[in-house]
């Protein structure tokens, strides 16, 4: 489903703080493709201000009327913009986008945080099945039929 | 100027007491705090609560030291600039999050001498007389390593 010039439509998805970080520093992997960006702070435009960002819900605390009207705003979003891929680092709307994306037939990509270094994060053990390339930044954490470690975000 | 930071989520008034102490003591007017949801009532210290990503990062840009709690935005914006950064973790237990993970986190990073780590208030002192002494030479690149890279785009623009 790539767009007739070849570029790729990326999803890159993160909630806010360190995962924001995060995942703005493995986005120059999709350099040339066109990229949006879902988050949940438009105080954040200020930090890519040459791309689309999208803002979204924010559910730290995983309430259940916060995950309602996330899960439908991401729906609308993967509708929106039919990405090829959706990209995240954490932690519940990346954890929705990786499933919808992967619904829609979107290659998906989990990075759990370098946060996490004695066990995977909870949104990144529940994106398991969703996830074509499950990643960990700890190869301690590596596993044959577990996450993969390519590296790490710095 | 000296810059403390414990991130938006959650007030971290235990950093910011050992901080306002220190600058007491130490009759200090150049440190200011990013407080976060927090009523902390500082003796010395010029405090915000939030700041917009912009001026967070010329914050640090001014700052000759950054004091931080241990969340990864914090350190990796730190990081990139090069700064001197030392960094105390929250605590489970006590509730400044919601498990020992910046512990964990900050133990294996100081490890491997990428940042420096406090966890009593004359810990604290010690790291920041001792880096504004002599300020180490700590620098990040401005993207994930290679690796990580190469694997990612290969797996989502490839065959």
């Amino acid at each position: 489903m790539s767009r007739s010039d070849g570029k790729k439509r990326v999803l890159a998805v993160s909630s806010g703080g360190g995962h924001w970080v995060q995942l703005r520093r493995v986005v120059p992997a999709f350099d040339g493709h066109a990229v949006t960006y879902v988050t949940v702070n438009p105080s954040y435009r200020a930090d890519v201000p040459d791309h689309r960002l999208l803002v979204v819900r924010d559910a730290t605390q995983w309430d259940k009327l916060d995950m309602i009207v996330l899960g439908l705003q991401m729906l609308w979003v993967v509708l929106r913009v039919r990405p090829d891929v959706v990209m995240s680092t954490g932690a519940a709307p990346g954890c929705l986008a990786i499933i919808l994306g992967r619904l829609f037939g979107a290659r998906t990509i989990w990075l759990d945080s370098i946060a996490n270094v004695e066990t995977l994060s909870m949104s990144g053990r529940l994106v398991r099945r969703f996830a074509g390339l499950w990643l960990t930044q700890w190869s301690h954490l590596a596993e044959d039929e577990g996450p993969a470690y390519a590296g790490r975000v710095f | 100027m000296i810059f403390v930071t414990v991130g938006a989520q959650m007030p971290f008034d235990r950093l910011i007491g050992w901080v306002d102490d220190w600058a007491e003591a130490e009759r200090r007017n150049d440190v200011v705090a990013q407080i976060g949801p927090s009523q902390f009532a500082p003796n010395r210290l010029e405090v915000v609560p939030f700041m917009t990503p912009p001026e967070f990062r010329a914050r640090i840009d001014a700052a000759h030291l950054v004091i931080a709690h241990a969340g990864m935005g914090s350190i990796i914006e730190v990081l990139q600039t090069g700064k001197p950064l030392v960094v105390v973790p929250r605590y489970g237990d006590r509730g400044e999050t919601r498990n020992d993970h910046q512990v964990v986190s900050a133990r294996r990073l100081s490890e491997e001498g990428l940042i420096h780590m406090a966890e009593t208030p004359e810990e604290l002192a010690r790291v920041v007389a001792e880096l504004e002494s002599q300020p180490p030479d700590t620098h990040i690149a401005s993207h994930a390593q290679e690796g990580l890279l190469d694997r990612i785009r290969d797996y989502a623009v490839g065959a």
